[in-house]
């Protein structure tokens, strides 16, 4: 094991930078949202070349006047614990959670108004990892294996943690899981092309970055019946979600932590 | 010499635990398989990512680099010496040609004796599992799945503006039946 | 020197097969984790931190409290405190081991516990805790190794050791301020997010590590020759009582600042601590212990007569450590959880298996200072006869 990376790239080739998204882009003729979305994230990657001026930023846009979960829909959930090979431990103490929901009140803590239009008054929000633009998570871990793309997307390099859940003290939004034990006894059907995760390390949402780095859009912003979420750069003003916050009266969970979360949600 | 008994009795039990492994294998009646790992079948694909010789000595050095570049630099294509281009996922590219763990990687890992821990989170390929590519699980034909995912409600949502995504929806790739 | 260890009577080594024991079924319950995950233990996604991190901050406070003796015998050649700077220096090793042994049995995959050092992460201060706290270790090893091998050979120590012991002092503060901010850096744990929390953690350590340093004393002086002397036993108690005093001053400004100003979620955690909320209390009762020992070791401590009269003595230290256990060893670090991050009051209480691994620790950390103390008595009473 102890060669050099050097000397690896000189006996068996060449990495390339970051090219994929466009390929894929260009497999997926016709699909303008992966192009727009490739040409991002390819941007965003080109960054570390240093000849890009415009640094990607990817934010999600959830509009809650249009979310329907208080009738009890769960797709996008759903769609995320499928493919994410999430285990179903209940709602016990060992639950591991990438996209679920939380009453109003409770995911906007310090909203608190009692007297609130109606229709928010039981409402269920989807939360997720808010992907910060200044994630204490990142800040506090000791090996940077919770660190931050250049497109903003908040990673988990699950070979690398080590388990200390300090990134959990650290989250003021309780985005992050922990295996405290096997999850793969408690995965329904298992998802072959994405890996479980073993014992013992942090998890949570990364927005797809696997499906991101395709240039396709997160699969709960796919999977939502009511297209009430949407995805893109904020960086760029004619994205969709710079184009939805233009227009509407958006508000952030716990925005004065100075985290800066990058899920906006519509009301 | 003082207490020469106890240090010839120490020295015993030390040498006996030392060398206790080759002692192991001698009484054992398992007989030591010569490893045998099956080559690729894919007649489209002759070529490796790198030569045989480099592979044998380095493929863990190459999965962990690449792994390390795929999920921390953002790169994503690898061009071996030959010139080809590889994407660099282990699921696709991999296993594309070695498709079955036990009759590949299994075969020399037993026979060195060493287990690494791959397998606790990557699937194996050729235990299945329920293959699903993404429009399955957006639109689920599985009775377990349909049941977990079907629509919250008969009625159609159309009264709901959708206007304000329309630049998004109308190019979206299709996601199947149209459950939605 | 380590061959003293091994020459003992029989109750020397009944005790030190006691707490092997211990350790041994805290090991197999370790094994038990080890092999099911951090599962055994009550920790949950909402507290996620529990009692091994908590026992990590507690004793991490009895570790920089040797300060309190090397502080006045070196820097003000204070000659009383002559025969015990080596029994707070031993102290501090033991407590510095169990220390890294909390924050290891914490670990989801303790095998890539290097990770730590193979990607050195400057803005975690997990990194720097673990710094912080294995120099700690080296400095006090050899301190006590080249002063005791002096103290055997009866000439004075080599002068290079000086500086070492000098770095000591203020690198005692640094643990117990790095593992402060482990905690006060957090914006989102308003419970810990107080500019306060390294002092009251110092102040807590110089009363409860002098506490149990004078109760090893104390016991020393029954079960052995040993005498640390009246003088001694006398400053450490008036230590003790101005620290306590600080301690409880700073506990009641968190109170003031949490209540006055009320800010919801500021106030939900100090309000689960001590009165309960949502009808949830598992830490009431113990809180309110630890406020009446604290109330007790004062009303002692105060009393110079009480302080003097040793068996007074012993009830104010028992009571002033076993406080500061409860407050530090189990409220602080679990509190900051509760209410979680949704403002639900999700408790949390160790399993069997998580408090059996706890006391194996503690069982290492009592085998590592019995050894220790076994080793300096006996080269002292060598050099004596």
């Amino acid at each position: 094991m102890s060669i050099s990376r050097r000397t690896l790239l000189k006996l068996a080739g060449l990495t390339v930078l970051g090219v994929t998204a466009e390929k894929y882009a260009s497999a997926h003729a016709g699909s303008t949202t992966a192009k727009v979305l490739a040409k991002a994230v390819s941007a965003g990657k080109r960054l570390t070349n240093n000849n890009v001026q415009q640094k990607v930023r990817l934010a999600m846009v959830v509009d809650l006047r249009k979310c329907v979960s208080e009738q009890g829909c769960t797709k996008c959930i759903d769609a995320c614990n499928q493919a994410h090979n999430i285990p179903d431990f209940g709602d016990s103490k060992d639950a591991i959670k990438w996209i679920w929901e939380e009453p109003y009140e409770n995911a906007f803590l310090d909203q608190e108004n009692f007297y609130m239009r109606d229709e928010f008054k039981n409402k269920m929000v989807p939360v997720f990892c808010n992907n910060c633009d200044e994630p204490p998570c990142v800040e506090v871990c000791p090996t940077q294996a919770t660190f931050k793309r250049d497109d903003g997307i908040v990673m988990m390099d699950w070979h690398r943690c080590i388990g200390c859940r300090y990134c959990m003290a650290a989250c003021p939004y309780g985005s992050r899981s922990f295996n405290w034990r096997d999850p793969r006894p408690f995965i329904k059907n298992i998802n072959p092309d994405y890996p479980t995760r073993m014992k013992g390390v942090v998890e949570k949402c990364t927005w797809c970055d696997e499906r991101v780095d395709q240039g396709l859009l997160p699969l709960c912003v796919e999977a939502c019946p009511e297209k009430a979420m949407a995805f893109g750069n904020l960086n760029d003003p004619d994205s969709d979600v710079r184009q939805l916050l233009k227009d509407n009266f958006s508000v952030r969970r716990k925005p004065g932590l100075g985290t800066s979360p990058e899920i906006y949600y519509l009301v | 010499m003082h207490d020469s008994g106890k240090i010839i009795v120490g020295l015993v039990i030390f040498v006996g635990l030392f060398t206790a492994p080759f002692w192991y294998d001698l009484s054992s009646s398992e007989a030591l398989e010569t490893p045998n790992p099956v080559l690729p079948a894919k007649p489209d694909q002759k070529e490796c990512v790198a030569n045989l010789e480099f592979m044998r000595r380095n493929h863990m050095a190459l999965l962990d680099q690449w792994r390390t570049e795929v999920v921390r630099d953002g790169m994503t294509y690898f061009k071996s010496a030959s010139g080809k281009e590889f994407e660099m996922r282990y699921t696709k590219t991999c296993l594309g040609c070695h498709p079955n763990t036990s009759q590949f990687c299994d075969q020399c890992h037993n026979y060195v004796g060493i287990n690494p821990y791959c397998w606790d989170c990557h699937n194996k390929p050729e235990l299945g599992g329920v293959q699903l590519d993404t429009a399955q699980i957006l639109n689920p034909k599985s009775e377990t799945l349909s049941e977990r995912l079907a629509p919250p409600r008969a009625s159609s949502s159309s009264n709901i503006d959708r206007d304000r995504f329309k630049s998004r929806s109308s190019n979206r790739p299709s996601s199947g039946s149209g459950a939605f | 020197m380590i061959e003293h260890a091994f020459r003992g009577s029989r109750k020397y080594w009944s005790w030190l097969l006691f707490l092997a024991l211990v350790i041994l079924a805290g090991f197999y319950f370790y094994m038990r984790q080890f092999i099911y995950g951090l599962g055994v233990t009550g920790m949950s996604r909402n507290v996620s931190w529990g009692l091994y991190i908590a026992q990590f901050t507690f004793i991490v406070g009895v570790a920089a409290s040797a300060v309190m003796v090397v502080l006045p015998y070196y820097l003000h050649d204070y000659k009383a405190f002559g025969k015990i700077t080596i029994l707070g220096e031993f102290l501090a090793i033991s407590s510095v081991i169990m220390c890294m042994l909390f924050v290891f049995v914490d670990l989801g995959q303790p095998f890539r516990v290097l990770n730590i050092f193979l990607y050195p992460t400057f803005h975690s201060l997990m990194f720097w805790d673990v710094v912080a706290l294995s120099g700690y270790l080296v400095l006090n090893v050899i301190i006590t190794r080249v002063t005791l091998e002096a103290e055997r050979n009866s000439i004075s120590p080599p002068k290079w050791i000086r500086p070492v012991i000098i770095i000591s002092i203020p690198w005692a503060i640094s643990i117990h301020t790095v593992t402060a901010f482990l905690f006060a850096g957090l914006a989102g744990r308003p419970f810990w997010l107080t500019a306060v929390l390294a002092p009251r953690f110092l102040a807590s350590a110089f009363s409860a590590g002098p506490a149990l340093l004078l109760l090893l004393c104390l016991l020393l002086k029954k079960l052995t020759r040993f005498d640390a002397g009246e003088e001694a036993i006398k400053k450490l108690g008036l230590i003790i009582t101005y620290a306590m005093c600080v301690n409880v001053f700073l506990i009641l400004m968190e109170f003031f600042t949490t209540f006055y100003s009320h800010i919801p979620e500021d106030a939900a955690h100090l309000q689960y601590l001590y009165f309960g909320l949502d009808g949830k209390a598992k830490l009431v009762p113990w809180m309110w212990a630890s406020a009446a020992l604290a109330i007790i070791s004062l009303a002692v401590l105060l009393v110079p007569r009480a302080r003097r009269d040793h068996r007074t003595l012993i009830l104010a230290c028992t009571a002033v450590f076993l406080s500061i256990w409860i407050d530090k060893g189990l409220g602080l670090v679990i509190t900051g959880f509760i209410p979680s991050p949704f403002g639900k009051v999700i408790q949390y209480w160790p399993t069997i298996p998580e408090s059996m691994i706890a006391l194996g620790i503690w069982a290492i950390g009592v085998l590592l200072i019995t050894i220790f103390y076994k080793m300096a008595l006996s080269i002292r009473r060598e050099v004596e006869a």
